[in-house]
Order: structure tokens, then C-alpha cells, then sequence
């Protein structure tokens, strides 16, 4: 094809937007399905994991020292609880290999 | 002593005019920050190729014009860096936005017609048909391969427009919406997509877009290889030289291998007008023809769609999906719909690549 005359190229501008529209269909459905069939298998994957029944889990062995009264001056419990949480969570250290002596508001 | 000046008598002032375009390039590149990797070394290849008895134009320009744009090298090398940078995430959380995708091309076809009118060689008029694809390697590659006369034109057109995305389209958005409309919110719930989801979407969308449009197949295979790349997880290293070293390098080859077809008397033609409006055209239609589908699908739908997502469509990643969350931010602060527009996005960057084929399909026999 050399030359095009403009009622040639409509019909080509409309088998072209057609078949771009059938294209990303046929994607559209290919997409939605590869995601059902991944998400079956990962249910499927994950119910085998459940199936046996989990063994019964040891007993904490609560690190030593970690008993032991912590002192709040004019802090709320809940407050200091956070705040050991959140010292716990920024030292990569479980709470309980932790001890807290005391926390107090320091007043300006 | 006449050696002296000899070479300054052979300017012409088409010579000037185009070395004063290369200069405008370059401003644009730094002052107004329009694509400036791509438009800044194609501003100076512009310079330099129109300097009479230029040595630059017969010897490492063409070499490299030669070596990567004639045989669509280039392009297809970029797709690489660009498919890394592709985060298909939020589209295969929704994959019924690839439907705003396809409807966004329609100023390619919209385009074509147009061009018939004026370019009555069919491989001219499907070349800047394409520029509607928003995407200047896909342009760059269909204009070489159909062998159009105006690579160069259509380069900085589709080029110059997708740096002007922010200016064209809200006002196309808002002609075609109302105030109601764009304030139209769209939770975005959000799904965990399986990495074996994300590895396997490169491999099958090229495998089922090849089948469709063989043509298509470099294209298509070259951006999912560099987001097969990026997913895969085991090649972080070659995922990182393909989105930052291997996409600027071949950027800064594109841009100033482009200026072989920037010449004067290639140029400097009236054509270069016109494929300018018509390429301004093709950006404007693809724009409306998202807003208009989503109006659309609106109407047979209870769960209403924001309409300017679709014009989010028109590829021109990652800018036009920001464009439209930026607006919709702008009509309602809580109204946040970047997940969905940068879905669509991405899925206009696969329905531009295969109209590429399409095109490349109907007119490269």
C-alpha cells in the first residue's frame, strides 16, 4: 500500500482501535485469571500448612532479670507501656530481655 | 586566506533557522525542564548537523543513526530501562483499567484519518498517526521501520508533547468533565499481588500481545524483558544498571543520533507544521477518548468511575497518571486516585506498543 485516501484510513482507524480493544480484552482476561489461579494455589498451599495440627508450643522462657517493679513518675501506665514498646521495637529486643527501671516526664 | 572564510559564505539562513531551532531545543531542555535528557542533546546534534560541511553529519551522527535508529536498536534498547521502571502492581490489583488503556489510543486512529488528508503516502500518515501513542520509542521504531520522510518531525513532536502532557491535557479533562464528576472518589482497595503473579505478567503478556500483533513482538518483549528484570528479584543489580545507567546512555545516543534527520531542507518544510498540529491533535484525542469511556462505562455502571482516570490512558508514564491525581487532589483534598490513574498508565504504555504493532502490521507489508 503506497497511498491512502481518507475513506481507506477510517476503516483501518476502526479495524485498528478494534483490534487494540480486543487485545487488551484477551489481556484483561488472561490477567484476572492468572491472578484467580495464584490465589487459589496460595489458599491451597496455605490450607495443607494448617492441616496437621501445630505442635504445642514450649513454654516462654522468660529472660532473667526481667522481673521486677518499674517506677512511673507522673506517667500514665498505659504511656510508659507504649513507650517500652516502642524502645523494645527500635532495639530489635524482645520486651522481656529488656529492664526498665524507671520513667518520668520531664518537666520544662 | 579564502580558507578562512570559505565555510562561512555556505551558510544559508535555512542553516541558521535550524541551528537557532537547536538553540530553542536546549532552552527548553534547561529553562523550561521539557524532557531535557532526550531534547538537550538533540538541540545540540541539531547544531551540529547544520553546519555546512559538518563532519558530524557524515561520520559519527550517521554511524550512530546507522548503528541504532535505522535498525530500531535504540528504541527497543530503552524499552529495556523503561520496563524496569514499570511497577504493574496496581494494574494487576485492577486489571479492568487495561480498558482505559486501549481506549485512550484513539487519537492514533483518530490521527490516521487526519493525516490521510494531507500525507496521502500511507506510510507517512500511520507514522504520525503514532505520535498519538505517546511514546517516543514506539514512534521513533514505527517511523523507521515503515521508512517514513519525517523521522525527524515526528521524533521532536512526539517528544516536545509528551514534556507538554501537563499543559495539554487538564484543560481537555476539564472541557469534558464536571466539577461533580472529577470530585467522584475511588477507594483504592488495596490487594496483595503474589511475586510468582508479578513474574509471570511479563512472560504471559508477551507470549499472548505477540500472538495477537506479531509485529508487536520486539516491542512488546523488550519492555517485559526489563520489568521480568525488576521482578524476578534475583537480579536487583541488572535491574538497577537497566533503569538508571542503560536507559541515560541510550538516551543521550537517541537524542543526538535523532538530529541525523534534523537537516534543513529535510526539516524546514511545511509538512513539519502540520505534522506538529496533527500530532497536538492525536495528544488531544487520546485524551478525550479515555475521559469519554469512562463517562461511558459510567453510565452502565453502579460504582462510579472518576473520568479523568481514563485520560491517564495516553501512556506518557509516569506524567499523566500524576497530572490526574494532581487534579483530583485539587477538586478534593481526600480524593486521592493515584493508584488507579498510574494503573491505567501503565496499561496505556502496553495498548501504545501494541497500536504500535498494529500500525506496524498494516502499512510495514
Amino acid at each position: 500500500m503506497t497511498n491512502i485516501t481518507l475513506g481507506e484510513a477510517g476503516i483501518i482507524a476502526l479495524l485498528g482501535y478494534a483490534v487494540v480493544f480486543f487485545g487488551l480484552i484477551l489481556l484483561m482476561a488472561v490477567t484476572v485469571l492468572l491472578g484467580k489461579f495464584f490465589v487459589a494455589t496460595t489458599k491451597k498451599t496455605a490450607a495443607k500448612e494448617d492441616a496437621p495440627a501445630p505442635a504445642p508450643a514450649a513454654a516462654p522462657v522468660t529472660a532473667p532479670g526481667t522481673a521486677g517493679d518499674i517506677k512511673l513518675y507522673n506517667v500514665e501506665p498505659k504511656t510508659a507501656a507504649m513507650l517500652m514498646a516502642i524502645v523494645a521495637d527500635k532495639l530489635q529486643k524482645p520486651l522481656n530481655e529488656l529492664r526498665f527501671i524507671s520513667i518520668k516526664e520531664v518537666e520544662e | 586566506m579564502e580558507i578562512l572564510y570559505e565555510n562561512l559564505l555556505a551558510f544559508q539562513w535555512q542553516d541558521l533557522v535550524m541551528i537557532l531551532l537547536g538553540c530553542l531545543l536546549i532552552f527548553l531542555a534547561i529553562k523550561k525542564e521539557m524532557e531535557p535528557s532526550l531534547l538537550l542533546p538533540m538541540g545540540l546534534g541539531t547544531i551540529l548537523v547544520n553546519i555546512p560541511g559538518s563532519t558530524a553529519l557524515t561520520g559519527p551522527i550517521a554511524e550512530l543513526y546507522n548503528a541504532g535508529i535505522a535498525n530500531e536498536l535504540f528504541p527497543l534498547l530503552l524499552f529495556i530501562g523503561i520496563g524496569a521502571m514499570i511497577d504493574f502492581g496496581p494494574l494487576l490489583t485492577n486489571p479492568k483499567l487495561m480498558l482505559f488503556g486501549a481506549a485512550a489510543q484513539f487519537g492514533i486512529f483518530f490521527t490516521l484519518s487526519m493525516a490521510s488528508i494531507f500525507f496521502p503516502e500511507a506510510k507517512d500518515a500511520a507514522s504520525i498517526a503514532i505520535i498519538g501513542a505517546a511514546d517516543g520509542p514506539t514512534s521513533i521504531a514505527v517511523a523507521n521501520t515503515l521508512g517514513s520522510n519525517y523521522v525527524g518531525a515526528i521524533t521532536v513532536a512526539a517528544y516536545s508533547y509528551m514534556a507538554l502532557v501537563p499543559v495539554i491535557q487538564p484543560p481537555v479533562i476539564k472541557a469534558l468533565t464536571t466539577k461533580k464528576e472529577r470530585m467522584i472518589r475511588m477507594p483504592y482497595e488495596q490487594k496483595s499481588v503474589s511475586k510468582t503473579t508479578r513474574i509471570m505478567f511479563p512472560i504471559i503478556i508477551t507470549v499472548v500481545a505477540s500472538a495477537i500483533v506479531p509485529d508487536a513482538t520486539a516491542l512488546i518483549g523488550f519492555l517485559m524483558f526489563g520489568n521480568l528484570i525488576r521482578e524476578c528479584g534475583v537480579l536487583d543489580s541488572l535491574s538497577d544498571t537497566a533503569q538508571n545507567v542503560l536507559a541515560n546512555l541510550i538516551t543521550i545516543f537517541l537524542g543526538i543520533s535523532v538530529a541525523f534527520n534534523m537537516v534543513a531542507d529535510k526539516f524546514l518544510q511545511l509538512d513539519t507544521l502540520l505534522i506538529m498540529g496533527l500530532g497536538l491533535i492525536a495528544f488531544v484525542v487520546d485524551t478525550a477518548g479515555g475521559v469519554l469511556f469512562a463517562k461511558l462505562i459510567n453510565v452502565f455502571s453502579k460504582k462510579k468511575i472518576n473520568p479523568m482516570i481514563g485520560a491517564a490512558g495516553i501512556s506518557a508514564f509516569p506524567m499523566s497518571g500524576r497530572i490526574v491525581h494532581k487534579m483530583g487532589l485539587a477538586e478534593d483534598p481526600q480524593n486521592h486516585l493515584l493508584m488507579h490513574s498510574i494503573g491505567v498508565n501503565v496499561s496505556g504504555q502496553i495498548a501504545s506498543v501494541i497500536a504500535g504493532g498494529i500500525i506496524l502490521s498494516m502499512f510495514g507489508g
